[in-house]
């Protein structure tokens, strides 16, 4: 018997093994993406600094921290990164030496400057990293920072911490996710649209077979196939598709059971649903080949390029549907049988890739590019996430100020759920305008205005009501209130639940894998009922 | 911003939420400068775990404001996990979690005392966990967490009228996490569900068939577990088997190679081997940074009153996009472990011998090997020996009298459970109730205490 030769993993390099946990969700293909990141941290309070230290235990490639403050003794009250030796020194040098100390292997780099100063007089500075994280940034300084790095095609992420709320808003053209990794999806077992090979093999078996042991090893697959067609030949070659003819054709599954501890009948009959299902492709699949983009050019990513080949696919070989995926999920069986399906899954996957990497090749060349610039791995990460394929467009910030969707605040407005966090979105803008009038942010000091500030704010939170389109509506009396209590307080707790968020955003962002949030997340510390708001 | 006038005070951003009034706050809640002093002089956290959650927690909790905390670990530091345990570094590999943790926070926090115990949960008294105002939970296991809620619950006791004395809760706040997965949680025995109030949030886990293993093995996982199940015992009669010996997770991989090679199954690694056999749960820094900064912003607001508190579960899931959610679950009135005790009628007559016979059969409890204890004093206990001589002449005594002739009273059982076809240890109250109980003797016995 051949013995497998010695595989590398058997040698626990301590690389390998630090990275181990989260190797185990985004794979050394997403590790390789974060390790050849550079991202910058604008401001290293707190929030920047909690979300960088996520990113270099992680292994990120390197950072560069922007700050121009020096260490107060407030600050080693909410900073983990800075300590008593740190008070007067520069708050970016200190950071950044912390967090070199929790990796070695990340490139950490500081500059003592202010970001608002560094927006407005270097914008090219920002052009040179992969992601840009801004932390603490007031209004105008964000739409500044938004325009210049969707010029320099530079991912954004603002993050803010502010006493009990805050929020993250991701700020990106286009990201396209082919790894989207949703945690619940059906498997592609085609049991209503079964294909030649697969039917052929499914009559090779026989139900009806004597031998108890056979009998109840028969997968499912096999069962309902052969269920389905029997089924169509009464019923002018539909499918179940009322209640009534669902019913009875899971009673149709169950009346061929011999014992009731025949699992695999009993999993015929949970997954009967299957071979109700709709053929064809989903309304995401739909949207995505409809999507202006995949009308691709000479400049189109091998994304779109993908996307169009597979839009061919589906109206030609695929015959309504995508590639297959090629996977079966575990299911009681023979091994025979189980190996023998994992076979025909398995071929019927690689054929259809075949065809997708053929037209895959034709449409480069259409474009103008070279047919091996998209690599066979990537083509058929492509084809088994065919049916997962995310595409994610941000708005910019200042579009969203200034043209908001209306219908999107109404509901929020009018909702329970929702009423708490558009007030938050909504007063998290309006300190910023009170404090580029009053040079404070609202009960920021202890100087006995706190009245003045919560009534001005509140001025101030209905006029961006009426500009926003919703006049008439209040934001909460108490959260007013409230946000004047927090003075602008950056907390640790919240900072690190907002770092947090960020940096595992940030991971998603350059991994490619899994999908980002949408929208701002307006973080509610008071009762944890925090929403994404899309507006 | 102005800001340079106001002298420098390192609770500068909590002195916020500390001091000044609120709206949106717990009744209870007196701002002030006292407040924010007596917590760090007087209020003591435990927090279980120095792992992923556990050094976060430390962290979150040292920069809010509280000053007298233990941590609790019985694991060495492992290489795997210097990816999100920030407090430990390579050279720390081997050393005792809790105690680099401890050390690693104090150099960094100023004025925060923080006692550590290399130990097991279950080799610290009772009393031990008692001494803490809340306990913070950063545990990766279903079995820690309900040994943990037993003993919180445990300090519970109820008034007549069935509400809980608000002196003897005991605070729980428990995060876990699994991937991009995690959830937060408030637990106030007695008012919010305890653990065992909501067990069937948990799924079971996943458990191979035998014959699955043993006959028809159809992917990489089954030929793994053959190896490390089946054929481990086979070939090594007596000998257990340790997943942290790396020559036994050698011979468990080349045994699942062997089998797979047998059955023509593809996808044995040694990574795979690894993770079914040690059940590894992927695990990363940010979503250990969420739910541990969650868990410990709502032990401040517990502690102070400063704002509303989570109510109670919150879920959390950042993997498709992002999704957080609050359920306000309900209690269980009639929970083993956090109610007021199953009542049980009894005649003054029956002994305590007949008194453990009953737990067996009793549908709720199903509990064999009883040991009863009714407040301080042990009635009876099955082990060690030492003790079960000693205790042996209560078996035939009436439980009535052993326990001083009361009309009713609660008294606390443990032993092993059938319930739900496992064996399980278990803990926990009934109120026994004595029928036909003379007044007059109660009488008697209320003048004379």
């Amino acid at each position: 018997m051949k013995r497998l030769e010695q595989e590398p993993t058997m040698v626990e390099e301590p690389k390998k093994t630090k990275y181990d946990r989260q190797l185990r969700i985004w794979g050394e293909l997403g590790q390789t993406s974060l390790e050849t990141a550079s991202i910058c941290l604008l401001n290293c309070g707190p929030t920047g600094s909690e979300a960088l230290k996520n990113l270099v235990l992680g292994g990120i490639g390197s950072i560069t921290i922007v700050d121009g403050s020096k260490v107060q003794i407030g600050d080693l009250g909410n900073n983990f990164m800075v300590d008593a030796k740190s008070v007067g020194q520069s708050k970016a040098k200190c950071v950044c030496g912390f967090l070199q100390e929790l990796n070695d292997a990340v490139k950490a780099n500081f500059i003592e400057e202010n970001p608002d100063t560094l927006i407005l007089k270097d914008p090219s500075f920002f052009s040179q990293f992969t992601l840009v994280v801004a932390t603490q940034l007031v209004e105008d300084s964000m739409v500044k920072l938004d325009r210049i790095c969707r010029e320099a095609n530079v991912m954004l992420v603002f993050a803010r911490s502010y006493g009990l709320t805050g929020f993250v808003r991701i700020s990106v053209k286009e990201h396209t996710a082919i790894e989207s990794k949703p945690d619940h999806f059906l498997d592609d077992l085609r049991l209503n649209n079964p294909w030649p090979e697969l039917k052929r093999f499914v009559e090779t078996i026989d139900l009806n077979v004597a031998e108890p042991a056979a009998h109840k090893h028969i997968p499912y697959i096999v069962i309902l196939v052969k269920v389905a067609e029997e089924w169509a030949q009464t019923h002018n070659s539909n499918l179940p598709s009322t209640r009534e003819e669902k019913n009875e054709f899971k009673a149709l599954v169950k009346s061929k059971m011999l014992s009731p501890d025949e699992d695999n009948y009993r999993e015929a009959t949970e997954a009967a649903f299957k071979v109700f299902a709709p053929r064809g492709i989903s309304q995401d699949t739909q949207d995505i080949i409809n999507d202006s983009c995949a009308e691709v050019g000479p400049n189109s990513s091998d994304f779109w390029l993908m996307v169009a080949a597979l839009k061919e696919f589906i109206s030609n070989e695929g015959g309504g549907e995508v590639p297959l995926e090629g996977s079966i999920p575990d299911m009681t069986s023979s091994t025979e049988h189980y190996i023998n399906l994992q076979n025909i899954y398995y071929s019927k996957a690689e054929a259809d890739f075949l065809s997708m990497e053929q037209r895959v090749k034709d449409i480069l060349v259409k474009v103008g590019q070279d047919p091996s610039s998209i690599s066979k791995p990537t083509i058929k990460s492509f084809c088994k996430n065919a049916r997962k394929l995310k595409v994610c467009r941000y708005r910019m910030i200042e579009d969203e100020f200034r043209t908001p969707s209306v219908a999107a605040l109404h509901k929020c407005l009018a909702d329970e759920e929702y009423r708490s966090a558009i007030g938050f979105y909504i007063l998290l803008r309006a300190v910023d305008r009170f404090a580029a009038t009053y040079q404070k942010f609202p009960g920021q000091l202890d100087d006995g205005l706190m009245d003045h500030d919560v009534a001005q704010l509140k001025t101030i939170a209905l006029s961006l009501l009426r500009e926003m389109g919703c006049d008439g509506y209040m934001v909460e009396e108490e959260l007013s209130n409230e946000m004047c209590r927090f003075g602008a307080a950056e907390l640790h707790v919240v900072a690190a639940f907002i770092g947090g968020i960020t940096s595992q955003e940030v991971i998603k962002l350059i991994t490619k894998q899994f999908v980002p949030m949408s929208g701002t997340y307006i973080f509610n510390g008071i009762d944890h009922k925090s929403q994404s708001l899309t507006l | 911003m102005a800001d340079l006038d106001v002298p420098q005070s390192k609770s500068r951003d909590l002195d916020k939420l500390l001091l000044r009034h609120g709206n949106l706050v717990d009744p209870g809640f007196f701002p002030g400068p006292q407040l924010r002093d007596d917590i760090r002089e007087f209020v003591k956290i435990l927090v279980v775990g120095a792992g992923g959650l556990g050094c976060e927690l430390l962290k979150d909790l040292a920069l809010s404001g509280f000053r007298n905390l233990d941590v609790i670990d019985m694991d060495r530091i492992e290489v795997t996990n210097l990816n999100r345990q920030f407090l430990f570094r390579l050279e720390d590999v081997g050393k005792p979690k809790a105690e680099v943790a401890a050390k690693r926070v104090m150099e960094r926090v100023s004025g925060v005392e923080i006692v550590p115990h290399f130990s097991r949960i279950e080799d610290k008294e009772v009393e031990f966990y008692n001494d803490f105002n809340i306990i913070a939970l950063g545990l990766d296991s279903i079995e820690a967490r309900k040994y943990i809620n037993g003993i919180a619950c445990g300090f519970l006791e109820y008034n007549d009228d069935d509400t809980p004395v608000r002196d003897t809760i005991k605070p729980m706040v428990d995060g876990g996490t699994e991937g991009f997965k995690g959830h937060a949680r408030v637990i106030m025995p007695g008012v919010t569900p305890c653990f065992e109030c909501t067990i069937w949030l948990f799924p079971p886990q996943v458990k191979f068939p035998l014959c699955t293993l043993a006959e028809t093995p159809r992917n990489a996982a089954h030929c793994i577990e053959y190896a490390h199940l089946i054929k481990w015992d086979e070939v090594h009669k007596g000998k257990s088997f340790d997943p942290d010996v790396p020559e036994h997770m050698k011979w468990v991989y080349d045994e699942a190679i062997r089998r797979a090679e047998l059955f023509g199954i593809p996808g044995v690694t040694y990574s795979l081997t690894q993770g079914v056999v040690k059940n590894i749960i992927p695990a990363i820094a940010s979503t250990n940074a969420i739910i541990s900064a969650a868990c410990a912003l709502e032990t401040l607001k517990i502690v102070s009153a400063c704002s509303k508190t989570l109510t109670n579960y919150l879920t959390y899931n950042g993997g498709e996009g992002l999704y957080t959610k609050v359920t306000d679950f309900p209690r269980l009135d009639d929970c083993l472990v956090c109610g007021p005790g199953i009542l049980i009628e009894l005649d003054t007559s029956i002994t305590l011998s007949k008194f453990i016979e009953m737990l067996e059969d009793h549908p709720k409890l199903l509990l064999s090997k009883a040991s009863v204890t009714y407040g301080e004093s042990n009635l009876y206990m099955q082990a060690p020996p030492v003790l079960e001589e000693m205790l042996r002449e209560n078996l035939s005594k009436p439980l009535y009298d052993l326990m001083g002739r009361v009309q009713k009273d609660t008294i606390h059982v443990s032993g092993t459970s059938l319930k739900d076809k496992e064996r399980q240890s278990i803990q926990t109250k009934l109120r026994v109730v004595f029928k036909g109980a003379d007044v007059v003797t109660d009488m008697d016995t209320a003048i004379g205490a």
